[in-house]
């Protein structure tokens, strides 16, 4: 009966499908999954329910009452959820192009075929994701310690005023303004030197992460590609330019998704390091309140459930709509 | 070899001693900017107080190793932080290993009915964020009366989609073959499992291994909620208390602070491979 279907025609049946009699049904296929599906569903199905149930209520736990669409409409209708969000955007401003051009540089170099030791060296940049983001918050703050820290050295042996960092509310352009002796408009003080040296923190850490995953990108890319340029006379700067960086193209996007997802959900470090600085969670001055942060503190500091419920809701929604983003880009650009 | 080269000159020996020496050089650069937050943590721990808050000297003028037993001894219940934590990464590790091989096995190998459609649940619960589930699995935890037990820092994460997607998609690479004859040969489906699926998906159950002990090891916002006695805290929550304590004594807490990453470097050291391979495909996979 073969010869009935075309065979130009990609068959939808899985390879292995032969004409075998259909598999029968093992019940005890439940039992190997029960274990597993109980947890995720009482820890991570349901409560994303019980979520939605919480967002619409207010009051202390066991004795919620009904408030409708009250949390949304404090969220979406006033400041701080916005300001917030703004400062993730900042953030994430101030973070990414450094990774991402750092974590592309590193990389190609790495990827020269004559280098040696690279095992070595991409472990080294690896390190400091891989370590507990409490511990190296900790070692920053003492290295952003406004008397003691190694940061003010370096300043003051190059002969500049030290700074706060992290309990300096000032926006960064404000700090350069007053220095220079100029005077500018509000909208240019920018982002606080808390939320900067914050910022100078992830850098640190999400660096190698970037690296690894753009030398995972490098590798793929088919020699051939490189050969055949070369023999057309290409190198050095064009060969990356033509060569590597459209074929990385994907990689990066994939980079940038993962990076702005990474900065809505962060948190343990801007905790640690508020702490450290003795400031108040996302402080000084509510200038290094990103989204998480902010849902935290509404939750932990006010046990406001409802709204602090209600913002993570709308927090993975936008995350969400990355993730989506992310999927629809990807899938189209797998075939050149 | 192809028409294009021409023979190397002394010049050009030069040129690419001198690209690769600067390219050693920047990598250099990236190195120690990668590494010296550690090496200034390490020389602080070992200073004395004075000397710890001058910052005039690089290296400690007395290596006072003392600091660490101090730390140990002084820094919250820092014993007590360090064994919480182990003792619950090593029963989060093991319960992810454990549900999930069961889990992955039946989704990878047997047939039922709702197969796909439980499959694709669990996929679509890895698109929920963390923190939609915080505050509902904190009543809910708080309700079973397990604030402040194990039971509320191990049970809600020793199943994990993540691990059974990855350790699915390595199960589904053994070749059909070998389960038909095992069958064949009247081996239960337990069995097979665990004689020859297991051990030939090692690279898949330490890399979920792996990351879930990490993921265990560094937790902080949920051990934050569900731990309020000093005695029962994880150590990354320990140290972020003993941070805003009065009269923190720097070198102790970055002491404090070492003791507390030399496992997970350990780990790092001798699992570096699976580390690294194990980042770029679940970041290449998505």
């Amino acid at each position: 009966m073969a010869d009935s279907t075309p065979m130009v025609q990609a068959s939808p049946i899985r390879a292995n499908a032969l004409p075998r009699t259909r598999r029968r049904i093992e019940w005890s296929a439940y039992l190997y999954i029960l274990p597993a599906y109980v947890i995720i569903a009482v820890f991570h199905i349901i409560p994303v329910f019980y979520a939605i149930y919480i967002s619409l209520h207010k009051g202390p736990i066991n004795k919620f009452v009904w408030a409708g669409l009250a949390h949304y409409e404090r969220a979406l209708g006033g400041q701080e959820f916005w300001n917030s969000l703004i400062t993730t955007f900042t953030y994430a401003g101030l973070t990414m192009p450094f990774t991402i051009s750092l974590g592309l540089f590193f990389a190609y170099l790495l990827y020269q075929p004559f280098v040696k030791a690279r095992g070595l060296f991409r472990a080294i940049f690896f390190l400091p994701y891989v370590v507990s983001t409490v511990g190296s918050s900790i070692v920053w703050a003492w290295i952003f310690d406004p008397r003691s820290g190694l940061a003010n050295w370096l300043l003051r042996t190059v002969g500049i005023q030290p700074l706060r960092w992290l309990i300096e509310p000032s926006g960064i352009g404000e700090l350069i303004a007053k220095n220079m002796g100029w005077t500018i408009p509000a909208w240019a003080n920018g982002p606080s030197l808390a939320l900067v040296a914050i910022s100078i923190f992830s850098i640190w850490q999400a660096m190698g992460y970037d690296i690894v995953i753009f030398l995972a990108g490098l590798t793929n890319i088919p020699s051939e590609l490189y050969e055949a340029a070369r023999i057309d006379g290409a190198s050095g700067w064009s060969l990356f330019r033509h060569i590597t960086l459209p074929l990385l193209a994907p990689t990066t996007f994939f980079v940038i998704v993962i990076s702005v997802i990474g900065s809505l959900q962060s948190f343990n470090h801007i905790f640690t390091m508020n702490h450290a600085a003795a400031q108040s969670l996302g402080g000084p001055l509510g200038s290094t309140s990103t989204l998480t942060v902010y849902m935290f503190d509404q939750l932990y500091t006010h046990s406001n459930y409802g709204y602090a419920t209600a913002i993570a809701i709308l927090l993975s929604l936008i995350i969400l709509a990355f993730t989506l983003f992310n999927f629809r880009v990807l899938g189209r650009r797998v075939h050149y | 070899m192809t028409l294009l080269t021409r023979p190397v000159t002394n010049i050009d020996r030069l040129k690419t001693f001198f690209n690769h020496s600067v390219i050693y050089a920047l990598l250099l650069i990236g190195a120690l900017w990668a590494l010296f937050p550690f090496a200034w943590m390490v020389l602080t721990s070992l200073k004395g107080y004075t000397e710890a808050y001058a910052v005039e000297t690089f290296l400690p003028t007395r290596w006072l190793f003392s600091n660490y037993i101090e730390a140990w001894n002084t820094v919250g219940h820092f014993p007590r932080y360090f064994v919480n934590t182990l003792f619950i990464a090593i029963c989060t590790v093991a319960g992810v290993l454990i549900t999930s091989t069961l889990a992955a096995y039946a989704f990878a190998r047997m047939e039922f009915p709702g197969r796909d459609v439980l499959f694709l649940i669990l996929l679509a619960t890895m698109m929920v964020p963390f923190e939609v589930t915080l505050v509902p699995n904190f009543i809910l935890v708080r309700n079973l009366r397990w604030v402040d037990n194990y039971a509320a820092l191990i049970i809600p994460w020793s199943a994990s989609a993540f691990s059974i997607f990855l350790l699915r998609q390595f199960f589904k690479s053994i070749p059909q073959e070998l389960f038909d004859a095992a069958l064949i040969d009247g081996c239960s489906h337990l069995r097979f499992l665990f004689s020859i699926v297991v051990p030939l998906s090692r690279p898949a159950l330490i890399t979920s291994g792996l990351f879930t002990f990490l993921a265990s090891w560094n937790s902080l916002m949920w051990a934050l909620l569900v731990t309020n006695k000093p005695e029962m805290r994880p150590i990354q929550v320990g140290m972020a208390a003993f941070i805003g304590e009065a009269g923190t004594q720097i070198q102790l807490l970055l002491a404090a602070v070492t003791i507390s990453v030399i496992p997970v470097i350990l780990l790092y050291l001798i699992l570096q491979r699976w580390f690294i391979e194990g980042i770029a495909t679940i970041g290449i996979r998505g």
